[in-house]
């Protein structure tokens, strides 16, 4: 493989999302997002919910993702999530109404409640997807 | 001789047998479709686990984890998967013999056994022989991740708590729709993989630190295995079904054939003794 391109793939348990040759790729991390350029030092981190973009030549491309990892070694990135979509695969209706239906929970929820959190992901995984559809 | 009437009855009743299981056989077929493109898609997502949790294991002590930890067996889980629904050849009773042979040679050792059920079969199965479970599931024949989460989260938190010193599976393997191999895995405790002697690991930067990765990603890898183990069991028992009832539908055919046979026999040899009544009720006119 040429040394300035990254091998990136995409695997959730369910299936391979994504396998494509990409120049740049960048991840929300759990501690913040970070870049990978071609060469990077072997990494290992957790993703968080949210939007993983990849750039080939000039065109920007994004990802929704959930939970997992990524790999990086100096010319390829394994991303495993529990999730991933890409964004014509979204089903906007099913999102809309993931996102009402965790935001009127939340409201009868306190902060207290051991489902709060769990309906607040749920929240963040619904607008992680309806945001990626309008970019 | 076969009452005519008798006859006709059973030919009817093969037939419809025989379409009730070309039926099943063809459903079979197009969930063995289905349940096969499952295993191939869910295998990147599995090996890759695997290759990372290698790559992160060979670095730690063994103690670092408590999932890594090897124990003395002596009290130990065995998890049977099979399918919620029968006719499928063999498939059940397969996976049942050898949790029985893994019984048996355990239980000789005189550990203490627990048992875990997925599926319908092996809970009748067992229940019958008044064991007791500590994870009762049904098997609906559609894999789900936060099934197998959901599993695995309660096998580790027994291994843990030390009720369990190692965790076994006894499922079937897909190989093809023609070849099931019936296996009994160890689940847990976690085999890290040993690098070959001029392999040498990676050095990789972690974010966050080594051990709360480590912690996140070892349960992952059990759920994970567990997924896969839940599919291939799946992808067996309709691949299982699929042959069981073709030999069904070819049988029936055979049957059929036969008692058309039988059934022209019978008629023939009717017609002849009315044929013979007749004639010699004519001759003893004259």
């Amino acid at each position: 493989m040429e040394s300035d391109k990254i091998l990136l793939e995409i695997a959730s348990p369910y299936r391979q999302v994504l396998k494509v040759e990409v120049d740049e790729v960048i991840a929300p991390g759990e501690e913040g997002q970070f870049g990978v350029l071609p060469g990077h030092t072997p990494f290992l981190a957790t993703i968080n919910v949210g939007q993983l973009m990849y750039r080939q030549g000039n065109q920007l491309k994004y990802v929704a993702v959930s939970h997992g990892y990524a790999e990086v070694e100096y010319h390829r990135v394994i991303v495993l999530l529990d999730a991933a979509e890409l964004p014509h695969e979204i089903d906007l209706d099913r999102a809309e109404k993931a996102r009402l239906r965790a935001e009127g929970r939340l409201a009868e929820l306190s902060h207290e409640d051991r489902d709060y959190y769990e309906e607040l992901a749920a929240l963040d995984r619904a607008m992680n997807r309806i945001s990626i559809t309008k970019i | 001789m076969a009452n005519l009437k008798d006859i006709r009855k059973r030919i009817s009743s093969v037939k419809s047998t025989q379409q009730i299981t070309k039926a099943m056989q063809m459903v079979a077929a197009s969930k063995l479709k289905k349940a096969q493109d499952s295993v191939v898609q869910a295998r990147p997502y599995a090996a890759k686990m695997s290759d990372v949790l290698a790559s992160l294991a060979v670095r730690v002590k063994p103690g670092k984890h408590p999932l890594l930890e090897r124990r003395d067996e002596k009290k130990i889980e065995l998890m049977v998967i099979t399918s919620d629904r029968g006719l499928c050849g063999g498939f059940n009773a397969n996976v049942i013999k050898a949790a029985e042979s893994f019984l048996r040679k355990k239980g000789d050792a005189s550990e203490e056994i627990v048992l875990s059920v997925i599926g319908r079969k092996a809970r009748d199965y067992y229940k019958r022989r008044d064991w007791e479970f500590k994870t009762e599931e049904l098997n609906p024949g559609k894999a789900d991740f936060s099934q197998a989460e959901s599993i695995g989260r309660t096998v580790i938190d027994r291994y843990v708590e030390g009720e369990t010193d190692a965790v076994y599976v006894a499922f079937t393997e897909f190989k093809s729709a023609m070849t099931q191999n019936i296996v009994v895995k160890r689940l847990l405790p976690l085999e890290p993989k040993v690098l070959a002697e001029d392999e040498v690991p990676v050095e990789y930067l972690y974010e966050p630190s080594e051990d709360a990765l480590l912690a996140d990603i070892i349960p992952r890898y059990i759920y994970t295995q567990v997924f896969s183990m839940l599919l291939e069991s799946i992808a067996s028992e309709h691949g299982s079904r699929m042959t069981a009832m073709d030999s069904a539908t070819k049988n029936a055919t055979e049957m059929t054939a036969k008692l058309t046979l039988l059934y022209n026999r019978a008629r023939q040899a009717a017609i002849t003794t009315e044929l013979m009544e007749i004639v010699s009720g004519a001759e003893a006119l004259n």
